[in-house]
């Protein structure tokens, strides 16, 4: 059976609720993980070893295991414990941990690898430990991690085709879906990866625009 | 936890982690090949190498390799390529993280100093011979480090072939998790395998990097 | 008077907008050893870099031992012109350019046997008689990482020296030197002058310009403002330019 692209535009609503999903799945992981990596970072640097372990290990943990495993920890773990959450509310939490341990890991080093001088200097001006942080540490540390969050985050949309595993009807689900009407894995499987393409595009013009933006605080 | 339960089942995990071991070895080696031909032919004169080549890694970076995975093996057939899961596992992986690697082995020619270029050529050296003894044996030393965090990438994106059905960590932990409602347990099980994979692996990128940097 | 080596002809070179040299002329003859003085930005770099086609040129032409250097031809005869005149064209950078995981003796040896011009055992005995010659010889099983700049630079010239080319271009061969190490580099360069190698020498050092040239060419914004031996040019120089950049520099 040959090729047929023609018959795509018949199955465009498939397409549209999928490719909203990806974007929704993808902001909300996003946003989660950059706060959850924050987070992640400032424990990992806390001077208590008791606060410091717990956190390095989880990470070492979430590092070292595939997003898929940590997918199905999140699904049927929850459940397990008597939290049954849709798979949307189940995708978003195990993309934006997974992402969380990464992007702390990036965010830790921006922050070690602002000159220890910069500190110094705010501090000898009568600034606090906590203003230094906010007005000299942060913007710097902001403009170091862009390019490498920035990678991150585009990893992160196209790993969130994995959450169709679990159930969620975003892009790829969505395709398999019309594939299982229409016979035709290749047109749409095709089809989707143009869209993830596209999607992707955008995202490093974002990035780019955002390394341009705070590149003057380097 | 329950222990027993997992005394019962590792063995299980462990055949399974021979496979994800096997399938990533494979898929390793085709993506450094790719990885090396790909990022020589990124950065050709002639446009007819350079401009397909470019399109490839684009494509390859740009998509989710779960989608390439089930264009091939399910959008396989349409085309007549008809793989069982374990070829399209290789391939499809191989093909994805040829992709990346391709750009870090880039990354490793290109940050080698143009000086070294302009010196190999005015002694009358051609573009090849340049680049086969003056700028690969110095990129070579640069490019072990993002060679092996793509191959560690790789080791735990491999978990994706579960999905078409092949019997490796992952499918087996979601087979135990689906018929003994233990998902902790089996993710601590699988986990310990991939870590243990991931560490050795590491472990081997550190002594080749070693190895490079020495002499 | 012998014959020109190297002659020039309303030579042109812009980087997009940015017009470097403006229509050079100059010859060069067989073991004349030219000075080529100018300020900063001047184009002296450009210049030597489009004489062996590291640089295309926008116009003009250049002839190298009766050929025309940048010949219009095709990618491949292109290459294959430039790699043969190239062995004729030695060229020592200011950041000498060593290849950092080759020895001495094999930075030396490398070009000559990949091009087939000297087999391993023949390169072997020629390349330590160079080493020798710049006085390493007891260097030559060292790598650049565990050579002085000095040291490193003669290594450069007798890599160049290795496929005995016709001429020599020198490109401020000693400004990334600590200044105790200049006089050992220059003391090769003399050498070399001794023995009649034809070399264009591009330097801010007027004192060795003066001391191992005859003839001095002064670049400004792009143009040959002024030449003529060294005598003439460092004591009484006549454009107005010229004497400005002297009373400046000296
Ligand atoms: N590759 C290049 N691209 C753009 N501009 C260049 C390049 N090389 C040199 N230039 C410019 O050409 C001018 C002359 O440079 P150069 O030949 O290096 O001068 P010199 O060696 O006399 O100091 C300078 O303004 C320099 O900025
Ligand atoms: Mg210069």
């Amino acid at each position: 059976m040959g090729l047929d692209f023609s018959i795509l535009p018949e199955y465009s609503d498939y397409f549209l609720t999928g490719t909203l999903w990806t974007l929704a799945l993808t902001a909300l992981s996003m946003f989660f993980s950059i706060s959850g990596g924050i987070l992640f970072a400032v424990l990992q640097l806390n001077r208590h070893a008791i606060i410091r372990w717990p956190t390095s290990f989880i990470a070492w943990l979430f590092m070292g295991t595939p997003l898929l495993l940590q997918l199905f920890l999140v699904y049927f773990g929850l459940v397990q414990i008597g939290i049954d959450l849709n798979a949307f509310v189940a995708g978003v939490i195990a993309l934006s941990l997974h992402f969380a341990v990464y992007n702390s890991d990036i965010i830790r080093s921006a922050i070690v690898a602002v000159d220890s001088g910069q500190v110094e200097a705010a501090r000898s001006l009568g600034l606090s430990n906590f203003q230094a942080l906010r007005k000299i540490i942060v913007p710097q540390a902001v403009a170091n991690v862009t390019p490498a969050l920035g990678n991150m985050m585009i990893a992160l949309l196209k790993e969130s085709a994995l959450v169709s595993v679990i159930g969620v009807m975003e892009l790829t689900l969505s395709a398999q879906r019309a594939i299982s009407d229409s016979f035709r894995p290749f047109e749409f499987y095709i089809a989707a990866a143009a869209i993830y393409y596209i999607i992707n595009l955008g995202l490093e013009q974002a990035v780019h625009f955002a390394e341009r933006r705070t590149a003057r605080y380097r | 936890m329950d222990i027993q339960l997992i005394a019962k089942v590792w063995p299980f995990f462990a055949e399974a982690a021979v496979v994800t071991v096997e399938i990533s070895v494979l898929a390793i080696l085709l993506g450094l090949s790719i990885g090396f031909a790909a990022g020589l032919g990124s950065l050709s004169h002639n446009k007819l190498i350079r401009l397909p080549v470019r399109f490839y890694v684009s494509f390859f970076r740009g998509t989710p390799a779960l989608i390439q995975l089930f264009l091939l093996y399910f959008g396989g057939p349409q085309v007549g390529i008809q793989l069982d899961p374990f070829e399209a596992g290789v391939i499809g992986l191989g093909v994805n993280i040829g992709a990346y690697m391709s750009e870090s082995i880039r990354g490793a020619i290109i940050s080698v100093d143009k000086g070294q270029t302009e010196a190999g050529r005015c002694l009358g050296l051609g573009h090849a011979q340049v680049m086969r003894k003056i700028i690969i044996p110095q990129a070579a030393r640069l490019m072990v480090r993002p060679l092996g965090v793509n191959a560690i990438a790789l080791i735990k994106g491999s978990a994706i072939v579960s999905t078409i059905s092949l019997v490796e960590l992952s499918y087996t932990a979601h087979r135990f998790i689906s018929s003994t409602y233990k998902p902790f347990e089996m993710f601590i099980l699988a986990s310990v395998f991939y870590l243990l994979i991931v560490t050795v692996f590491s472990y081997g990128v550190r002594k080749v990097d070693q190895r490079v940097a020495m002499d | 008077m012998s014959e020109n080596l190297i002659e020039i002809r309303g030579l042109k070179k812009n980087f997009g907008d940015l017009a470097v040299l403006k229509g050079i002329d100059m010859n060069i003859r067989k073991g004349q050893i030219v000075a080529l003085i100018g300020a900063s930005g001047s184009g002296k770099s450009t210049l030597l870099r489009t004489i062996n086609q590291l640089e295309e040129a926008t116009a003009g032409e250049i002839w190298f031992d009766g050929q025309l250097v940048n010949q219009d031809l095709p990618h491949r005869a292109r290459e294959k012109h430039l790699n043969q005149l190239r062995r004729e064209i030695g060229m020592v950078f200011q950041h000498f350019n060593l290849f950092p995981h080759l020895t001495a003796i094999e930075n030396v040896t490398l070009a000559p046997t990949m091009l087939k011009l000297q087999n391993k055992s023949d390169a072997l005995t020629s390349g330590k008689a160079l080493l020798d010659k710049v006085g390493l010889a007891d260097r030559i099983d060292h790598y650049p990482s565990q050579l002085s700049g000095g040291q490193k630079q003669r290594v450069a010239i007798a890599r160049s020296l290795a496929m005995s080319p016709q001429v020599m271009l020198f490109d401020e061969v000693t400004s990334a030197l600590d200044p105790e190490l200049v006089g050992e580099v220059n003391r090769v360069m003399k050498q070399l002058a001794q023995e009649h190698m034809t070399m264009i020498i591009v330097t801010h050092d007027l004192r060795f310009a003066e001391d191992v040239s005859d003839h001095v060419v002064f670049l400004a914004d792009g143009l040959v403002v002024e030449e003529g031996p060294p005598a003439q040019i460092f004591a009484d120089p006549k454009h107005e330019l010229t004497q400005s950049f002297l009373k400046q520099v000296f």
